[in-house]
């Protein structure tokens, strides 16, 4: 469904990426500064690769041998970064309005599936972590993307909060019908999130794992867990 | 004091002041905009050349600002000439005040937009991206709202600089009263009669006011601002 295959120089290292996900919910499990979170903004089409294709179905969003570079206007992507992001000067209604399509998911239903009801006529100064992370996932839903791009969503929530935002996660997946692409280095969120996993180390992605692989193998990457009580 | 305040003439050159200011401004406001975005991008070629450029006027003897604009506006100059055939001329009129007072600006009003615009998080634009709005809809609903306090700031910068405009006044467009005569050259000839004094005075009386009033407006519109934000 989504096949990314890029080479790109980023600072100090090689970003060197072949990776093919399909249906449900991938991971790009690494450490931080492995690179994930800029595959992911290739995808989006927010960092230009030096070479490669992105292809997602049946669409080129960019291939460097023909010149292609579609604009991250027209791809589609509903993107959720760590931070929520949301436009500080309108409020939680006009961000969730701002991209928004007629499609078959339906406001109310993104609506009821977030829990934003009572959020709407806030600002997005008054509310917590967690209530505008989301929002920014509504606000990307909302927007009818044929793919989703989370990089990190839950990394800048505390226990808590990230422990109230993860439901909602798991609903998105199983309810709506859109594949995601995760950006992670949560063992737990991963555990419980992920139908398929991609090993992201200093650049290189390629290795696949299935989430029986991933349980096995402990030893992979050295995993930040700052979370560990 | 009471019989100078009642007097026309003193209200007809505030009131010309106001006219130039305003339309200096009405020019000047949106072209900096467009400028300082440009300024704010980075990476973006050239850019040493053209903020070298916008920064030309603050740094110039205004004398010369003023007779640099005379031989690209004068009848004869390259701009001047060709605009004449059309019957537009900024000579001696108080269009070419406004020209002057808007160039003598021009800085000012650049500034603080253009670090409006630095200071923002460019990733609320890519995240409009993602949400498929056009470049002009992120900048309309995104940067341009986001920037306002800067507007605002150079706005009022900028018009307080064109009130007070001489230099290149008085060389480009000379000091006619009722046409080009604004407040600072009324002031200065005033001051050269020996019988003007009290009549200056009160032009710099109003003069203070006038900008005291333009700082204090823009305060209260950020407060205003700020607190709608907050709600």
């Amino acid at each position: 469904m989504l096949d990314v295959k890029i080479e790109g120089v980023l600072g100090t290292f090689v970003i060197d990426v072949d990776i093919h996900a399909g249906k449900g919910l991938t991971v790009l499990y690494g450490a931080s500064g492995a690179g994930k979170s800029s595959i992911l903004r290739a995808i989006a089409g927010l960092w230009n690769p030096c070479r490669g294709l992105i292809k997602f179905k049946q669409q080129v969003l960019y291939d460097s041998d023909k010149n292609i570079n579609m604009p991250t206007a027209q791809r589609r992507l509903g993107v959720v970064f760590q931070e929520p992001l949301l436009f500080p000067h309108m409020s939680v209604a006009q961000n969730l309005r701002y991209g928004l399509r007629e499609n078959s998911q339906g406001w109310g239903s993104v609506i009821a599936l977030l829990d934003l009801e009572s959020l709407l006529s806030r600002m997005p100064r008054n509310l917590s972590g967690g209530e505008a992370q989301r929002v920014a996932l509504g606000r990307a839903l909302l927007s009818d993307p044929q793919l989703l791009l989370l990089d990190e969503p839950l990394t800048g929530l505390d226990d808590a909060r990230r422990a109230q935002v993860l439901p909602y996660l798991e609903k998105l997946r199983d309810e709506t019908k859109i594949p995601i692409l995760y950006v992670s280095h949560n063992r737990d969120e991963i555990l419980r999130l992920a139908d398929t996993i991609f090993l992201v180390e200093s650049g290189s992605a390629k290795e696949k794992l299935t989430l029986e692989d991933f349980e096995k193998r402990t030893e992979l990457p050295p995993v930040p867990r700052r979370d560990k009580s | 004091m009471g019989s100078i305040l009642s007097d026309p003439k003193i209200w007809g050159i505030v009131f010309l002041s106001l006219k130039v200011s305003a339309l200096a401004m009405l020019v000047v406001v949106p072209l900096a905009v467009v400028v300082a975005r440009w300024l704010a991008k980075p990476g973006l070629r050239g850019k040493a050349l053209l903020s070298a450029l916008v920064h030309l006027p603050l740094v110039l003897p205004p004398v010369v600002t003023g007779y640099g604009l005379l031989l690209i506006f004068g009848r004869r100059g390259w701009v001047g000439s060709y605009l004449d055939q059309f019957g537009i001329s900024f000579m001696f009129s108080w269009t070419g005040a406004a020209l002057a007072a808007g160039l003598m600006a021009f800085p000012l009003v650049v500034r603080p937009i253009r670090l409006a615009f630095e200071t923002q998080d460019s990733r609320l634009e890519d995240i409009a991206a993602t949400l498929g709005a056009s470049r002009w809809r992120r900048f309309v609903t995104i940067a341009l709202p986001l920037a306002w306090p800067g507007v605002l700031a150079g706005l009022v910068l900028g018009f307080a600089k064109a009130l007070g405009e001489f230099g290149a006044t008085i060389t480009f467009v000379s000091n006619i009263p009722y046409e080009t005569q604004t407040l600072s050259l009324a002031i200065y000839t005033l001051l050269q009669s020996p019988s003007g004094d009290r009549a200056a005075i009160t032009l710099i009386g109003i003069s203070i006011c006038l900008s005291f009033l333009a700082i204090l407006a823009s305060e209260w519109t950020m407060v205003v601002m700020e607190r709608k934000r907050e709600r």
